[in-house]
């Protein structure tokens, strides 16, 4: 594999939504590119008749009764680590300009 | 270490006669943390007035006859990612800086209704994303057997302040090694048990295929103690599994007869990259076993050696999906001063997230990003499979597996921090264990050069108690 060029991380970037310094999207392009170089192994294995594993104790479709629970919170304190409130809702910058 | 505090059963039961305070024993753990923090750096808060509250409500108890638990009175301290009232839940991350738990976690409480009483939250790699505490957003917590040295992580502070005896024991989570790693490395047990035992409701999300939470203690018996108090299933957490009907704490006599006993030398846990002082302390270990009895053999999972690649594709996936909650406007920190939401957005997770959060999230975006997906991801997801397929058959021949921690063991502060990959090699007999779902639990198996070797068990899925029974008999077989 190639290195990671500085486009392809800041693209990366873009998608993750951060914001990173120029000294970490130089940083992040090596170490990131000896990460993924490490990993290719991976590419080496035989997989014949295999299927991806998602959940390893095999539960499958975990379904409840669909009920309100009254689990005794009051919505101010659940609302105490937002940055910004307005009656009761959370206050965001403009999402359509 | 000077033992300060009794078996945990016998404390409770002490409280519960009324022989003992609740309040002396919450004043004496917030001593000893008070004397030992500055040179550990074990404890990112304490949670004095919760826990006095609590300690004077469990003695007003006791005076009046009632039945407090099975674990009246006996302080404990919260790896800082588990939500606890009383104090902050950062993570030990600036992005969680100041964030106060509206709820508890269900392990919590669980501990609380038996009697238990929270005093301190303890230090970790901000996230768990680490296996040093030195991706702390705060500090490094220094190991209590050479303060130059790593505690291991990601709970370094639950290890540090058990070995410190800050309490009897503390609560971790472990997605590659959190625990066990370092329980070995203080020289203290960490049990990380089968995927799904105990709930994760109320513990901040790392890699959710691979999570569980677990107890760090001085001895076997406290850790199962602690773990059947907590494992359960529970309706916030889709994945819990029932338990085990027979409960996992042990019986008083369980004796050191071996006999019967078919332990399989993990080939790939003990090769040429153990340090060869950690590989004579376990072969001393291995000896004692099989004088007990024990039907030592070696065992093979031939494809052992891709299970970090395996996991660094995986863990990282998972965490970028988990992290993507952190957008700094709900909780966590927020960049105020921008002019529209998307840049509220990068900004906030830019300067709220450290490093290696980062790095593990670019890494992750990479792997799920289209055109990569197949390659990386669901390639990792198969490898995974062909992983637990080794373990059945290998668990057809033997009942248990041993094998070491980790194959450096203790590295200096500093020593590892600038090369990631050398980082995550550190965890590279820790991770297969996650992968596959099985319990695994790190018990103390003698000194190397002075510092404590722990010795890795592991069984498979869901024999947690029978687990917990072979690690109690190896711990008096090897101290």
């Amino acid at each position: 594999m190639s290195k990671l060029t500085r486009d392809d991380v800041l693209k990366l970037a873009q998608l993750a939504r951060l914001e990173l310094t120029d000294e970490e999207v130089e940083q992040y392009s090596s170490e990131l590119t000896e990460i993924l170089r490490y990993v290719e192994q991976l590419s080496a294995v035989d997989v014949e008749g295999l299927e991806p594993t998602n959940q390893v104790t095999g539960l499958t479709n975990v379904t409840r009764e669909d009920e309100v629970q009254d689990y005794g919170y009051e919505a101010t304190g659940l609302l105490k680590n937002v940055p910004a409130v307005k009656n009761n809702q959370i206050k965001t910058k403009r999402m359509i300009g | 270490m000077a033992g300060q505090w009794l078996p945990i059963a016998d404390i409770a039961a002490q409280v519960q006669a009324g022989t003992s305070r609740a309040s002396d024993l919450v004043e004496q753990s917030l001593e000893t943390i008070a004397d030992k923090q500055e040179e550990y750096k074990a404890i990112i808060a304490t949670t004095p007035d919760r826990a006095r509250e609590r300690a004077e409500a469990i003695d007003v108890r006791v005076a009046k006859g009632e039945k407090v638990g099975r674990l009246a009175g006996v302080p404990f301290i919260a790896k800082d990612n588990f939500l606890v009232f009383g104090a902050d839940t950062t993570a030990a991350s600036n992005m969680l800086k100041g964030f106060n738990a509206p709820y508890q976690a269900t392990a919590i409480e669980k501990l609380e209704a038996e009697g238990a009483i929270c005093v301190a939250k303890a230090n970790l790699d901000a996230f768990a994303h680490g296996s040093s505490t030195e991706n702390s957003d705060f500090f490094t917590t220094r190991n209590p057997h050479d303060t130059s040295r790593v505690p291991g992580g990601s709970s370094g502070g639950s290890a540090a302040a058990v070995a410190l005896e800050m309490a009897p024991f503390a609560t971790g989570s472990d997605t590659g090694s959190s625990i066990r790693l370092p329980a070995a490395f203080c020289g203290v047990v960490g049990f990380k048990p089968t995927y799904g035992a105990v709930s994760r409701s109320g513990v901040v999300a790392m890699a959710s295929s691979l999570d569980v939470v677990g107890p760090l203690a001085r001895t076997v018996e406290d850790a199962s103690l602690v773990f059947d108090v907590i494992a359960d299933k529970d309706i916030l957490d889709s994945t819990t599994l029932a338990r085990d009907p027979k409960g996992y704490a042990l019986p008083a006599e369980l004796g050191t007869d071996l006999t019967g006993t078919k332990i399989g030398i993990l080939k790939e846990y003990m090769d040429d990259h153990t340090a060869p002082a950690i590989k004579a302390t376990l072969g001393q270990a291995i000896e004692k076993l099989k004088k007990a009895g024990a039907e030592i053999s070696e065992i093979s999972i031939p494809s052992m050696p891709l299970s970090l690649a395996v996991y660094y594709v995986l863990c990282p996936a998972e965490v970028s999906s988990n992290l993507g909650r952190y957008d700094g406007q709900r909780y966590g920190y927020n960049a105020a001063e921008t002019e529209d939401l998307e840049t509220s957005y990068k900004n906030s997770r830019g300067r709220g997230f450290g490093k290696e959060a980062k790095r593990r999230i670019m890494i992750g975006t990479y792997v799920l990003s289209s055109g990569y997906y197949d390659a990386y991801y669901k390639r990792a997801q198969i490898v995974r499979t062909k992983l637990i397929r080794e373990f059945e058959a290998a668990f057809q021949k033997v009942d248990f597996m041993l094998g070491a921690v980790s194959p450096t063991g203790h590295f200096k502060i500093g020593e590892k921090t600038h090369d990631p990959l050398e980082m995550y090699l550190a965890d590279l007999y820790m991770t297969g264990a996650n992968l596959v779902g099985i319990p695994s639990i790190s018990v103390p198996a003698g000194m190397a050069d002075g510092l404590p070797v722990g010795l890795q068990l592991l069984a498979p899925q869901r024999k947690d108690r029978e687990l917990l029974s072979l690690a109690r008999q190896a711990e008096e077989l090897l101290i």
